[in-house]
């Protein structure tokens, strides 16, 4: 039997190829996915690995002070001179040196472009030669010389080369502090680490002098001391000893515990980047299940006698079925061991993408034992499911079929299946509704569940529905195609279980495409709606890298004639009773002036501390007014009381509002994220725009936008997320293309005689092509209709249990699906290229002579 | 094509068909040189014992198969000046088909079985001709069936109205009584005969069957891809006699 099985899978290569590439598609993404991820991993890990020294000092920030946002927010606390040298002093201590380090010193390139990636830091230090927990040095200066006082400055060698500068040039520069335009003398280019990459950041190094005038406001002070240990003295012994002579508000740590924390932090930070990515995996494995389902089917269809001759000799069910499941088998080994390799390309393909906006990985891709185990299990496991359903259904043939010629497979009734069906989309929807609108912990898992169940009910009721609906969606092939309409329409209707699968696999890619794009529209109409109705303010000042930046730049857009108000809005991360929470801070009472803020309890004086939170955000925290909360900042630590109650919108989504004093005395660093400009009363608005412009003109990459440019901007912003999520949705699209061509080819083989006939008695090859081209059409459009009602089903959910947290307005972009559906006929169309050649160049004579 | 059937007009006819399979040790020769006239309006059927030649012949004067040398043609048109597309459209509007078994799509009635080579074409339907041709096959209160709620002979009956209905130069019938029973075989076979003698249809219909040859009006016999033997107005009995030469001929060579 096993022979057998081998034997017949070698004569079927083609047809399992095409099956085993959804496998393939699928695997690379699982691959892909995790190569990639373990890449940056590595690479973070080469970076921060050889950053620290064998103890760190540092101030003892209250709380954990998440590290990503870190980059941005900062902390202004210090650590006082004269504890380098004491620390110095200690005897198991061979040195210490003082470190400051700003991660907002954004380097311009010659152009006056900011040369970071976006959210990636600009990262600014003094030097030392201080070595790191190894005994290397951590910076090596390559060219030139070491930056000497104020005004010098040297760069780490990839953005030294990226920058166009040359050495003697003016570097400038961009930073959050008070200054908001600095430029200082390139002397020197620096190598940080081995292999140099800092992984999109850029690195400036400054004179110690230099350093604390630009970030410390002239203070003799540190940010961190790196404390290298005397021959022989442990790390943590150093650390201990250390310890002993600290003052409470400082700590030490081992470099390995910084190393520690830094890499912890940033696997959070990429773990969502990778369970996206593996998402999309999961989709096209999910929509691959359907391909291979089907094909499946259709090959055991067509090999029935032989199964019937199998057992009519003797082979029982259960062999019968194991014949088919290894059959499965050995396509999902080939499929996988392919996928891995194309999961390598897809990485390395990611890599230089990456590198091309400037994330540049350092060396070579991380293939981890991890990612070849579960990309063999998922391919393996994922090809047994969708082949066990046609197996079992092999074993069923009976013997005596072997004797008949015409054999019908036994099928499980559609009515079966139907119910089957009806009861899984209403179980999948009632979930789905529960993770949605019900106060749960997993809601993800539910969502995620529940629509998983609505795709299954749905693809279970798919040969139920398809019928009814072919007729409509191909019922006018007929009067329009004549005959070669009546024959696809009828094609395609012939077996409606076949029909339905190929176009459940679209229909998943498409009600995910379609529930994507509500959303997009509806986050567009709910900005559009905001700025429309909440905000009186003509001008939003905004940084086009997401950074945030210096206050100077509200001083100076204050000092433009005819400007009536700035309202400045900033934000940090903080810890409200120990949960990390996003702070806003502005003074209510300007910024009612600018945007609505509407205060339902309590009052919006802020001046001397206190908190808003919105109203439903109070009501499930339990809070009224006079109550409060613990707040923790990098350098505070307080009880902090709720003043006022505020009317939750899209602009202000019910979180906390403090004053910008609050964030100060925190030790967080003082710099805008947003400024809202008011004009008086009947100012000449373009001109203001213009004098805005040059007010700003110092940092190019804060920009002043009327209303509709920000909202536009906005747009922008949701659009470009739309179309990554369409990229990667497009994989599943494509693997159910695949899907369409598959079963068309199957079906065209299947009805060589047919064919034949059809072209004996005159049909031409170019009327063949058009029926199948038509059918494939029928299929297609099936997947888009059923995946675009669906997809409209999911987005409306969605929006509707997220309404309350910034998506408000529902938005049916209907032009966009009814493009969507006809992007599914163009779909359709290509689909069938292929089949339809083959079909027609079949020999007549040899097809109405094949028995 | 009309009753008239005065003038002894030709509506096929090949000279010095060849058909070669294969070279060197596997090379067969199929029809080895056949040249022969198809008269407009006669009924003629094509015998010989299995592997003569017959299906070749047949297939090759059909436009389905290129012969290997020598000159096919279809009315005054010759075949091996034809492209693939063309070809095409003098099956569909020139020849008529019907096979031994498969002759029916599976997803069309009856009714648009038969009237699919027009439909392919896109031409009228000639509304009496059609009813005509109905009438006389008998399949009126069948035309909405679909080919697998007919039996075989009904079957075959509708292949015949297809090759009719759209009033092709030659009809073509291979071996189209070989799946039925005797019954149904006569209802075909004096159907072809009155498609004949009644609206002057050409007809060349293979057979292995004396009875089924003894409707023709002449009958052509094949041995090794050459034409032996010939006879006009045929009855069971002298086929049957003729074909018994045959067979002592292939049994002492
Ligand atoms: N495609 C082919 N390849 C090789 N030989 C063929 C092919 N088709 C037919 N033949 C050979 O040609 C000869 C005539 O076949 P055919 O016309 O089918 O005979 P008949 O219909 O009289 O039984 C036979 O010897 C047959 O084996
Ligand atoms: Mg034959």
């Amino acid at each position: 039997m096993i022979r057998a099985t081998l034997k017949s899978l070698a004569a079927r290569k083609l047809r399992l190829a095409m099956s085993a590439f959804a496998i393939v598609l699928g695997v690379a993404f699982v691959a892909g996915s995790y190569v990639f991820t373990d890449t940056i991993d590595r690479t973070f890990d080469d970076i921060f690995g050889g950053l620290s020294s064998d103890v760190v000092v540092r101030p003892d920030l209250p709380g954990e002070v998440d590290l990503m946002s870190g980059f941005n927010a900062g902390t202004t606390t210090t650590i006082p001179a004269d504890l380098v040298d004491e620390v110095a002093a200690l005897p198991d201590v061979d040195r210490a040196d003082g470190e400051i380090e700003s991660q907002s010193m954004f380097v311009l390139d010659t152009d006056g472009d900011v040369m970071t990636t976006q959210g990636a830091p600009g990262i600014a230090v003094n030097w030392h030669d201080g070595p790191n927990a190894e005994g290397d040095p951590v910076l090596e200066l390559v060219d030139g010389e070491l930056p000497e006082g104020a005004g010098e400055v040297a760069l780490d060698d990839r953005t030294f080369e990226d920058s166009g500068y040359q050495i003697g040039d003016e570097v400038q520069f961009v930073s959050t502090g008070d200054e908001p335009r600095v430029s200082a003398e390139l002397v020197g280019v620096v190598r940080f680490g081995e292999s140099g990459s800092l992984a999109g950041a850029s690195l400036s190094v400054f004179e110690t002098g230099a350093a604390q005038d630009l970030f410390l406001d002239g203070e003799d002070a540190y940010s961190r001391i790196s404390v290298t240990a005397a021959g022989g003295a442990s790390a943590e012994d150093v650390r201990d000893e250390i310890s002993a002579i600290l003052p409470g508000d400082f700590e030490a740590l081992t470099g390995a515990e910084v190393d520690d924390e830094t890499a912890s932090a940033i696997e959070e930070g990429l773990g969502f980047f990778t369970t996206f990515l593996l998402v999309f995996a999961a989709i096209a494995l999910f929509v691959g299940i359907f391909l291979i389902l089907n094909t499946f089917s259709i090959l055991v269809a067509q090999r029935s006698q032989e199964m019937a001759l199998y057992r009519a000799l003797g082979a029982g069910r259960q062999q019968v079925t194991r014949s088919v499941m290894l059959e499965a088998a050995v396509v999902g080994v080939v499929g996988s061991t392919l996928g891995l390799l194309l999961g390598l390309g897809v990485a390395q393909l990611l890599k230089v993408v990456f590198g091309a906006f400037g994330l540049e990985l350092g060396g070579g891709l991380v293939l981890a034992p991890r990612t070849v185990i579960v990309s063999y299990v998922v391919g393996i496991v994922v090809t047994m499911v969708a082949a066990y359903v046609p197996a079992r259904r092999a074993a069923k043939v009976p013997p005596v079929a072997a004797m008949r010629d015409d054999v019908v497979m036994p099928d499980s009734s559609r009515r079966v299946h139907g119910w089957a069906g009806g009861g899984l989309l209403v179980i999948g929807a009632g979930v789905m509704a529960v993770g949605l609108f019900g106060s749960v912990d997993d809601a993800a898992l539910l969502v995620g569940g529940g629509i998983l169940g609505v795709f299954v009910g749905v693809a279970l009721l798919a040969p139920v529905l398809a019928p009814p609906l072919l007729r409509v969606l191909a019922g006018w092939y007929p009067s329009a195609f004549g005959t070669v309409g009546r024959l696809a329409r009828e094609n395609a209707l012939r077996n409606p279980r076949r029909t339905a699968a190929t176009s459940s696999a679209l229909m998943i890619g498409m009600a995910l495409v379609t529930a994507i794009s509500i959303v997009g529209a509806s986050a567009n109409a709910t900005v559009d709606r905001a700025l429309d109705d909440g905000v009186r303010a003509q001008f939003v000042v905004s940084n086009a890298v997401g950074q945030p930046f210096s206050p100077a730049i509200a001083q100076s857009v204050g000092q433009v004639d005819e400007v009536d108000e700035v309202v400045s809005v900033r934000a940090a991360p903080g810890l409200v009773d120990g949960d990390q929470t996003a702070l806003q801070a502005f003074d209510p009472v300007a910024y009612s002036r600018a945007a609505d803020l509407e205060i339902v309890d309590g009052s919006d004086d802020l001046s001397d501390g206190g908190f808003l939170i919105g109203e439903d955000q109070a009501e499930s925290e339990g809070l009224s007014v006079g109550d409060t909360v613990r707040l923790t900042l990098p350098g505070s630590d307080e009880e902090i009381e709720l003043t006022g109650i505020y009317a939750e919108s899209p602009l202000l989504s019910g979180g906390m509002i403090v004053n910008q004093q609050t964030l100060e005395d925190g030790a967080v660093p003082a710099v805008d994220s947003l400024l809202y400009v008011v004009v008086e009363d009947g100012a000449d608005l373009t001109a203001l725009h213009d004098s805005l412009d040059e007010a700003t003109a110092d940092l190019p990459t804060v920009t002043v936008q009327d209303q509709e440019e920000f909202k536009q901007q906005s747009r922008d912003q949701v659009n470009q997320l739309l179309f990554l999520v369409y990229a990667l949705l497009g994989l599943a699209v494509l693997i159910a293309v695949l899907g369409i061509v598959n079963t068309l080819a199957l079906s065209v083989m299947e009805r060589t005689r047919e064919v034949g006939l059809l072209r004996a008695v005159g049909l031409s090859r170019r009327q063949l092509r058009r029926t199948i081209r038509l059918e494939s059409i029928a299929i297609a459009v099936l997947g888009a209709v059923l995946g675009v009602a669906l997809g409209v089903l999911f987005g409306v959910s969605l929006q509707r249990a997220i309404a309350d947290d910034g998506l408000e307005v529902l938005s049916i972009p209907g032009g966009q699906l009814l493009v969507f559906v006809l992007l599914a006929a163009v779909i359709g169309v290509l689909a069938a290229v292929w089949p339809a050649r083959r079909a027609a160049k079949l020999d007549v004579l040899r097809a109405i002579t094949t028995e | 094509m009309t009753t008239d059937t005065s003038s002894p007009r030709t509506a096929a006819r090949a000279v010095d068909l060849a058909k070669i399979y294969g070279t060197g040790d596997t090379k067969v020769v199929a029809l080895g040189g056949v040249t022969v006239e198809f008269t407009a309006g006669r009924y003629t059927a094509i015998m010989g014992p299995s592997g003569s030649g017959k299906s070749t012949l047949m297939h090759c004067m059909a436009a389905l198969d290129s012969s290997t040398s020598g000159q096919v043609f279809i009315g005054d048109t010759e075949l091996s000046e034809l492209d693939d597309r063309e070809l095409t459209r003098l099956r569909r509007d020139k020849i008529g088909f019907i096979f031994q078994a498969f002759n029916l799509v599976p997803t069309l009635t009856a009714r648009e079985n038969i009237t699919l080579p027009l439909d392919i074409a896109g031409r009228d339907i000639d509304k009496d001709w059609f009813d005509t041709v109905i009438a006389t096959v008998g399949l009126a209160d069948r035309l909405g069936h679909k080919p697998n709620q007919l039996s075989g002979g009904q079957q075959q009956r509708v292949a015949c109205a297809r090759a009719l209905v759209s009033q092709p130069e030659i009809i073509f019938a291979d071996e189209p009584t070989g799946n039925l029973d005797s019954r149904s075989g006569t209802e075909v076979l004096s159907f072809l005969r009155r498609s004949v003698r009644e609206f002057g249809q050409t007809i060349v219909m293979v057979t292995h069957d004396p009875n089924a040859a003894a409707y023709s009006d002449r009958v052509l016999f094949l041995a090794d891809g050459r034409i032996v033997d010939e006879m006009t107005d045929p009855t069971a009995e002298k086929v049957l006699e003729r074909m018994k030469g045959f067979d002592a001929v292939g049994q002492h060579p």
